[in-house]
Formats: C-alpha cells, sequence, structure tokens
C-alpha cells in the first residue's frame, strides 16, 4: 500500500503494536537540555533505574545561559543550580553534554543539525517544543514533556497513538524579498493556532524543494506554533548535501548505505493524507504579528485589525484582549508601530544563514536612535563561523550588541528580557504574553524585517530602507 | 500515580481561548529542579488581577478548571501541569487542548477532559451564576455534570481509552514499557549500523 513519508519513517520505527495500545516507537536521538530534564534525571534514581542508551542521548546547555559575561558564573542562583543540577545528571548517568563554554555548545535544534546528529529517516525527541525542527530533514522529530524524557531515558521508546496525516501543499515560488520565516508566519495565519493539532503535517511542493537546509528549518521549527505534532520535508540532494562531512555524518561504505534508505525517504505515488491544505507562495510578501499568538498575524503592509471584524465570538474576544495587551489600535498602520528593541537569534532563525543575511542588509546602516537590536548566534558555533566573517563587527557598527550563545530574549529564561510595556521586533518563534518578559510586547518578524526595523525604528522591511534612502 | 476514578470539586469559570504554558507558568518560574512548589507561577501575570477568577474567594480552592479552545498550547514544558496540580487542580475542561499538554497531563494524573463548545460555555454561565458551585467528572462514565434541576449540565468528555486506562488503574507506564525488554532489544538489534550514535 503507497504511504507518506512520515508512515514510512513511523512504521519503521515501531517495536511492538497491539490492540487498544499506542505504538511503542524506538526513538533515534534523544536531546536534552537544563530545564526539562532534572526531574527525569529525579524519577530514575528514584526508581533505581539508568539511561539505557546513553549513546543516542546528548545534552547542552540553553536556556538560562547568559549572552554576556560569559567568562563569569551564571549569576542567577536559580538559574546555576538548574545548570549545575544538569552536569551533575551528566556525569551521573553517562550522558554527553556540551557546557557553556564548549565549542559544541548551544541551542539543542542548532547544535543536532549541526554536528550531523540529525538526519533523514529519524525518531528525534527533546523536552522542547521547537523539537520540530529537526523533520528538515525528512524526521519525525516532536517535543515531549518531563515524564516522557524519563520514559525515553529509561527505555529508549515513547508509546505514541499514530497521529493523522496532513500535506501542506505550497505552490509557486517565493518572490524576492519574502522569506520562508513570511511563509511560515502566513501559513499560521491562514490555519490558526490550532489548526494542525493531530497531524504531522508534510510541508511540500515546488517553493519548500527551492528552500536551503537553514530555511526548511525555519518552516518545520514552528509547526508547533499552529498545533503540529510534527512538520517534516522529504530529504533530498538539499539535505544529503548539508549533512556530508559532518562529524556525525555516516562516511564511507556506511554514508552510500544511509543515502540509499534516505531516497526511499518520499511520500510514495498515491498516498493519501487525511487532510490538505495549500499555500501560494508566491503571493507571500513580509508577514509580521499583531497580536499574542502566532497565528494573529498580518501582511506588513496591512492594518492592524478590528476586533469587531473576526466573526467568531471567541477569536473576537481574543483580538480584544491581544489589542489591549499589546497596546495597539485597530486601524493602525503596521508599518506605523515604534520598536524598542529587535532580537535577531534563536532556533527559528539563529543560524548562519540568517546572520549572513542580517549582517549583509544592515551593512554600512545604523540602528535607529531609540532602539536597540540584539544579536545572539544560535551556537557557539555559529558564533565563531560569524565571527571568522567579520559578521560581528559589521553588527558592531551598525550599533548592534553582538551576544554569545543561547536561548536568550526567545523566551527570557536568562537575562534578556523585554521590561514591561517594552515592545520587540523578534526573529523568534512566540508572541505569547510575557513570552519575552513580563509585559512585554513582540512581534514575530523575519531577519529581514527585524534589521529594517531596528534601522528605522519602526516595523519595516528591506524595501523601506532604500525608500527611505538609508 | 493516585488512581482516578470519579472527582468533585468547585468548578472555576477561565473565560479565555488559547492560554498557552506561558501563561500557565511563565518561563521564569521554571528553575526548580523538583516537581513541586510550582503552584507560585500558576497564571503569574493574571494573579496580580484582583478581577481573576482564582483571586475571587467563591474559586479559590478550585479543583476543576474549565477553560476556553486552545488550552495549553505551546512550549512543551511539564511544569504546566505540575502548576496546576501543585495549586490543587484535579481537572482541566476545555474544547480543545494542545498536544503535548494533553500528553504531559495523562502522564502526571491531571485529567484533561475534552468537551463540545457548548458545554464550556453552559458551564462558564452555570459557574458564574453560581460562583463556588461544584463540578463532578467521572472517568469511568466519562461525563461531566453541575448543577441540579434546570440548571441539570451533563455531557460526556472525550479522552483516549489508553490514557483513561492508565488514569483509572494509576499505572506507571515506563514499568508498562519495561515489561516488553525483550521486543526494545530485538528491535534494537536489526537496527541499521548507519543510524548515528553520540559517544
Amino acid at each position: 500500500m503507497p504511504k507518506t513519508l512520515a508512515e514510512k519513517i513511523w512504521d519503521d520505527h515501531v517495536v511492538r503494536q497491539a490492540e487498544g495500545e499506542p505504538d511503542l516507537l524506538f526513538i533515534d536521538l534523544h536531546l536534552i537540555h537544563e530545564v526539562t530534564s532534572p526531574q527525569a534525571f529525579d524519577g530514575l534514581r528514584l526508581s533505581g533505574r539508568t539511561v539505557r542508551r546513553p549513546d543516542l542521548t546528548l545534552a547542552t546547555e540553553d536556556h538560562n545561559i547568559p549572552t554576556t559575561d560569559l567568562d563569569k558564573p551564571i549569576a542567577d542562583p536559580v538559574s546555576r543550580t538548574q545548570v549545575e543540577t544538569l552536569r551533575r545528571n551528566a556525569e551521573e548517568f553517562g550522558v554527553r553534554l556540551h557546557p557553556m563554554g564548549d565549542i559544541d555548545q548551544g541551542i539543542v535544534h542548532v547544535v543536532g543539525p549541526q554536528l550531523g546528529l540529525t538526519q533523514p529517516g529519524m525518531t528525534i525527541v527533546c523536552g522542547d517544543s521547537h523539537t520540530s525542527t529537526h523533520g528538515a530533514f525528512g524526521s519525525i522529530a516532536f517535543g515531549i514533556g518531563t515524564s516522557e524524557v524519563e520514559h525515553v531515558l529509561a527505555t529508549q521508546t515513547l508509546p505514541q497513538a499514530k497521529p493523522k496525516m496532513m500535506a501542506v501543499e505550497v505552490t509557486g515560488e517565493l518572490p524576492a524579498g519574502s522569506t520562508a520565516k513570511d511563509l511560515i508566519l502566513a501559513l499560521i495565519a491562514q490555519e490558526t493556532t490550532g489548526g494542525g493539532q493531530g497531524y504531522i503535517v508534510e510541508y511540500r511542493g515546488e517553493a519548500i524543494r527551492k528552500l536551503s537546509m537553514e530555511e526548511r528549518m525555519t518552516i518545520c521549527n514552528m509547526s508547533i506554533e499552529w498545533g503540529a505534532k510534527a512538520g517534516l520535508i522529504a530529504p533530498d540532494e538539499t539535505t544529503f548535501e548539508y549533512i556530508k562531512g559532518r562529524a556525525h555524518a555516516p562516511a564511507g561504505d556506511e554514508w552510500d548505505a544511509a543515502v540509499a534508505y534516505w531516497k526511499g525517504l518520499v511520500t510514495d505515488e498515491g498516498a493519501t493524507f487525511d487532510k490538505v491544505v495549500t499555500l501560494d507562495a508566491s503571493a507571500v510578501t513580509p508577514f509580521v504579528t499583531w497580536g499574542t499568538n502566532p497565528g494573529q498575524g498580518v501582511p506588513l503592509s496591512e492594518r492592524v485589525p478590528d476586533p469587531a471584524s473576526f466573526e467568531d465570538p471567541i477569536e473576537r474576544e481574543a483580538a480584544e484582549n491581544a489589542l489591549r495587551y499589546m497596546g495597539l489600535e485597530a486601524g493602525t498602520p503596521m508599518r506605523d508601530i515604534a520598536v524598542d528593541t529587535v532580537f535577531i537569534g534563536s532556533c527559528t532563525n539563529g543560524r548562519i544563514s540568517d546572520l549572513r543575511r542580517a549582517a549583509e542588509l544592515i551593512k554600512g546602516r545604523k540602528v535607529a536612535e531609540n532602539t536597540r537590536v540584539l544579536v545572539v548566534p544560535g551556537s557557539v558555533r555559529v558564533r565563531l563561523q560569524a565571527e571568522e566573517e567579520g559578521l560581528d563587527v559589521i553588527f558592531k557598527e551598525a550599533g548592534a550588541e553582538w551576544r554569545g550563545a543561547g536561548c536568550s530574549m526567545c523566551l527570557g529564561m536568562n537575562p534578556d528580557q523585554l521590561t514591561p510595556g517594552e515592545r520587540s521586533a523578534s526573529t523568534s518563534n512566540r508572541n505569547f504574553e510575557g513570552r519575552q518578559g513580563k509585559g512585554g510586547r513582540t512581534h514575530l518578524v523575519s531577519p529581514d524585517v527585524a534589521v529594517a526595523t531596528g534601522v528605522l525604528g519602526h516595523l519595516a522591511s528591506p524595501a523601506d530602507l532604500d525608500k527611505a534612502g538609508v | 500515580m493516585e488512581r482516578f476514578t470519579t472527582h468533585t470539586g468547585v468548578g472555576a469559570p477561565l473565560r479565555r481561548s488559547n492560554v498557552d504554558t506561558d501563561q500557565i507558568i511563565p518561563a521564569v518560574y521554571l528553575k526548580r529542579v523538583t516537581r513541586t512548589g510550582f503552584e507560585d507561577g500558576l497564571f503569574a501575570a493574571w494573579r496580580n488581577d484582583p478581577e481573576f477568577v482564582l483571586n475571587q474567594d467563591a474559586y479559590r480552592n478550585a479543583t476543576v478548571l474549565v477553560a476556553g479552545p486552545d488550552f495549553g498550547t505551546g512550549s512543551s514544558r511539564e511544569h504546566a501541569v505540575w502548576a496546576l496540580q501543585n495549586y490543587g487542580f484535579k481537572v482541566v475542561i476545555s474544547p480543545r487542548f494542545g498536544d503535548i499538554f494533553r500528553g504531559n497531563s495523562g502522564k502526571a494524573g491531571l485529567l484533561a477532559a475534552q468537551v463540545d463548545d457548548k458545554v464550556v460555555t453552559a458551564l462558564w454561565e452555570y459557574l458564574e451564576a453560581n460562583p463556588g458551585a461544584p463540578v463532578t467528572v467521572d472517568l469511568e462514565a466519562r461525563t461531566v455534570s453541575a448543577g441540579e434541576g434546570l440548571d441539570r449540565i451533563e455531557d460526556s468528555f472525550t479522552i483516549d481509552d489508553y490514557t483513561r486506562w492508565r488514569l483509572l488503574e494509576g499505572l506507571d507506564d515506563i514499568a508498562i514499557t519495561l515489561s516488553h525488554a525483550d521486543e526494545i532489544a530485538a528491535y534494537e538489534a536489526a537496527r541499521p549500523s548507519f543510524k548515528p550514535a553520540t559517544l
């Protein structure tokens, strides 16, 4: 029977299948960080269990890591305890850890692909919802809770009910000036935050095939923001090329065997999806959010919507709440919204290609007077690569702050936070109330829009920079 | 895990949709390394508002939360479930849950009962008209009920069979899986050698 890509991967990982039970899936790679693992290791200790497969487990520190004063101990004692707890647990249970100061430290979803550990046809989990990022390589990758982290540590498996299958057909080609981030933000606005619930979604079509590996990661990263269990893209030459030669990529005969398997990882002709949605990439323009969930977005060229324009009473009330929280008036052109802080980074847009694109745009320009721009590389290696290319100098000359690697202001667990009422344009993935700091107001944007906004001091696209003659 | 059969307790109407896990517990409260003490961070931003439902005397000791659609979307933090449990909640009722939140609830022993929109609306109206009134959630019968006579609300809720069975029996998932250790070992023995390893 013809199968979808996700069904093939799923079936290849079933350890046990029985009537009335969820499938028991084998997990190929378990990524760990300091926030969602301490209680899981504690659980193992309490029940006298061990880590079944430390060789399929990798830990790094990212959520709490400061991005300044990297040579000093973490100032916040509670953050420090959490990080030290991970170090003790990794040591005790024999798990490889890339701690602060290590060249392979960074955001867990940047580190996996960078090391070549993320490969097609795998099952990958992590106690972090943005694990969906790894789906860009043609893997089933999803976020889990701490009880499940403990379960994977103890058994290297997870009981999972098989989700439904959805295809996202992205037709046409992204216009120049539009990015993968605009595409995914437009899709989430179209499908709403609950639209993907219960599905593994496969992003397909001409526009997807043309994306680079890192752009594909931006797309898959935000699968969770429209509720999908996981998002994935069939592997192709772009994928193989990206993996080849990385530290954990297969080599020699193993490479050939792997590629032969990977090439079969496509949705079969005639396979059926439970749902198909389409998006015309050629109509995607720079896209930004106005509200407090990632589905509340509009093209930058539009205005803040009027809550009265929503027919559904629940959506209308959500829009009213969002405008109140965001301090916005219906009808305001999005471009008129002044921004205090620009954050460039996160597992959505903190990779080297994001920083190259941002640096190219900001080169020779200056950050607006009342705006600050923070550039936070996704990993230490991304930072070092950027510095080798002189990108840090370009950012600093423009008046932006060049920081150390980590999750940083995406969720404000470290000192990088917005103050109440402060407004950001952020290349991250969530504009929830208080996400970037209590009372902070977030607009989700692409790296292009982030730079233009930083230079002009209000939400803007690169085209606006030329118009303004800066 | 404790067995869950039926629960009756004060219902709190939370008239909000899209209550993401950052709103249930903001990231700055996630730094503990234990499973307890997270009640301080529960709905932290809203707890300063005297009008907020849990700040009203009648609902302060609520154990059943009745929320709008898309409750628990966003981050995978199980701390959101722990914060609700640490505060005293046993059940959350909503027309739609974030997937990871629902999974975490099942593992940690918080019942996530999915009902029709109209049941939530009816419960909101009933609980606002009768502050402090109890709601009963019967996991065996898969029903939620509240009120009496003409005000009586009774409807079914959805939960997958496996999670229901585990909650009713109070079973530990890991022990169930480890009883299939031979099947895991057989799978491991047949894995392709090109799959990556971290060590």
